[in-house]
Order: structure tokens, then sequence, then C-alpha cells
């Protein structure tokens, strides 16, 4: 079970709705997912074209909880005001804080992120920051009251997988609240490692709508957090340098 | 009257007084949209009340898909 303040999953994938081919498609992998937590974005609306379609219709939102991010903030004042406006909507108290410091790298600046998530912590938020793999970072957020950690495995879209797995554990092992490993998840064995180094959940959104099969991959990412978890709880062996035999030596009927 | 809506020049019907008959104007009253006025974001509870009047600054936003 993931507890993130009051709410309790029991999926541990976070999805994204940005950027798949189409709603049925997108429809289609979010089902398969099995993923009870989504991430949107907060935009302006055309109120032009009152009747383009939006995804978040297509949903029952009785079977999902909303996780609005903060994408397009460059300041904490941004993030807190996106927040706000989200919360306004009445469907979710929860945010993912993203104060994105550098366009080229899309990497979180950690002090503007740091000031946002105090401040809409003091508003009653269920705060959720997407930060860097900073280890002294990750425990100020957590000091503060965060509900839960989200370190990047690596530049967001990038699909380089977890690039530093040792700052990864050291964030796991310190942290008493979720940690969720939030961007730069490629691949299903990318997913899977983030989960035997001990997460306790892992979001992602590219690497399942950017797949050639989205749905297929929504699936792939479902089983490989699902084997990762059970992975760590069953507990790895210890590495060793040389063989030992799975097979017992006596009783051989040669020699 | 005028008012400026997502950063645009906008005429609307004086008929339309409050932010609930904004969003019907538009068509927008069974969508989940969020508004803000003159930078004070409102509550949907708050819609009805809320008048908007002449060169109001008005956003309305929404959820969309994102990471």
């Amino acid at each position: 079970m993931l507890k993130i303040g009051h709410y309790e999953f029991t999926s541990r994938l976070l999805l994204g709705t940005g950027k798949y081919p189409n709603f049925d498609i997108q429809k289609e992998a979010v089902a398969v997912s099995e993923a009870e937590i989504l991430t949107f974005a907060v935009r302006r609306m055309n109120i032009f074209e009152a009747n383009q379609p939006n995804f978040l219709e297509k949903l029952d939102l009785q079977k999902y909880t909303l996780l609005p991010n903060t994408a397009g903030a460059k300041t904490a004042d941004e993030a807190v005001r996106i927040a706000k406006l989200a919360k306004a909507s009445g469907l979710c108290d929860m945010i993912k804080v993203e104060v994105i410091g550098c366009q080229k790298t899309l990497l979180p600046d950690p002090i503007e992120t740091l000031k946002a998530s105090e401040e809409l912590l003091k508003e009653g938020f269920i705060v959720l920051p997407y930060t860097s793999d900073d280890v002294l970072l990750a425990k100020r957020l957590e000091e503060l009251g965060c509900h839960a950690i989200m370190p990047g495995a690596s530049p967001i879209g990038s699909g380089q997988g977890i690039v530093n797995p040792l700052n990864l554990s050291f964030i796991i092992e310190q942290s008493r609240v979720p940690v969720i490993v939030d961007a730069g998840i490629g691949t299903p064995s990318d997913a899977a490692l983030a989960m035997e180094l001990g997460a306790d959940g892992v979001l992602l959104n590219t690497a399942v709508s950017g797949a050639n099969d989205p749905v297929k991959m929504a699936k792939a990412m479902k089983l490989a957090i699902e084997a990762g978890r059970l992975g760590y709880e069953a507990g790895r062996i210890t590495k060793k340098r040389y063989a030992t035999a799975s097979s017992p030596m006596e009783g051989m009927s040669i020699g | 009257m005028e008012l400026f809506i997502n950063g645009e020049k906008v005429n609307i019907p004086n008929e339309v007084k409050t932010v609930a008959m904004l969003l019907q104007h538009y068509q927008l009253d069974q969508k989940v949209v969020i508004v803000e006025l003159n930078e004070v974001i409102l509550e949907k509870a708050q819609h009805q009340e809320t008048r908007v009047t002449d060169r109001d600054k008005i956003e309305i936003v929404h959820f969309v898909g994102g990471g």
C-alpha cells in the first residue's frame, strides 16, 4: 500500500497524461496501467472552442486521484498560484511542485521548489515536490513536511533511466515519507530498478505516451513496477565474486 | 462591456452580470474550469454571486495533459 498524506493507493505507478497519440489510446493505456494517480497540467483554456475534447472529461473521476503539476512555473510564486488554481477546481488537494530552473535540461530550481513547497504546506496542500537527486535537498523537503519526495531519475522526457542510483538509494534510505522516482524513466527495466532500490513508486509519462505501442508499454511498466517492488520486498542475494553451485555435490552417480 | 480574458480583449453583452453567466455565454458552464478574476482565484461556489464589470481581467484555465 502506498500512503501519501491521507490517501492510500494499491498501484505504485503514477501516470502522466501528456503527449499521447490520441484519447482512445490514452484511455486504454491508463486502464491497463492500473494507475490510480494521474498527473495533469493547468493551462489557459481556448474559450472560443468550448467543445474541444478534454481528456479529463473522459475519465471516471471517482476512480482516479488527480495530481496536478505546477509545470510552467519558474518561481515559487508562480508555482503557488498554479497550485491554488488547480485546487479551486474542487477536484484535488494534491500538488506536484515543479519549478523548472533551466529550459535546456528542465532540471528543477531547488531554492524555488523549497519555497513553493513550504508555502503550499502552509496552505494545507498534500505536497509532492519534483526535485533533483540531491540527498540533502530531499532531506530538507521532508523536514518541511512534504508528503512525498519525487527525485528525478534523469532529465524529464530524456529516457536516460537512473543516472545516479547511488544518490537515489541514499534518498530512499533516509526518507520516512514515500519516495517516488519521477522523470527520465525510459524502459520497464529502469522502472523495475527504481523499485528494486526501494522506491515507493514511479511517476512516468513519455516512456509510455511516446512508445510505439503506448498501451503495451503501459502494461509493461505496470508489471515492471510490481516485479521490482516484489524483488525489493523479497530481498536480493548478495553479490559474490565466484560461482556457488545450485545443485548438490553429494550423491553424484559418476566417478 | 469590455473584458480581458486570457490576455485577449473581448466584448461581452451587458446582460452578462456574473462569472457563472460569463461561463454560460461561452458554453463553459458544464466544463471543469477555474476562474481567476483580477488576480483573485474563485471557488466554484463563488461563480454565481461574483459580478463581472467592465475592464475586468479574467483568467479561465483548465486541466490539460501533462506529466
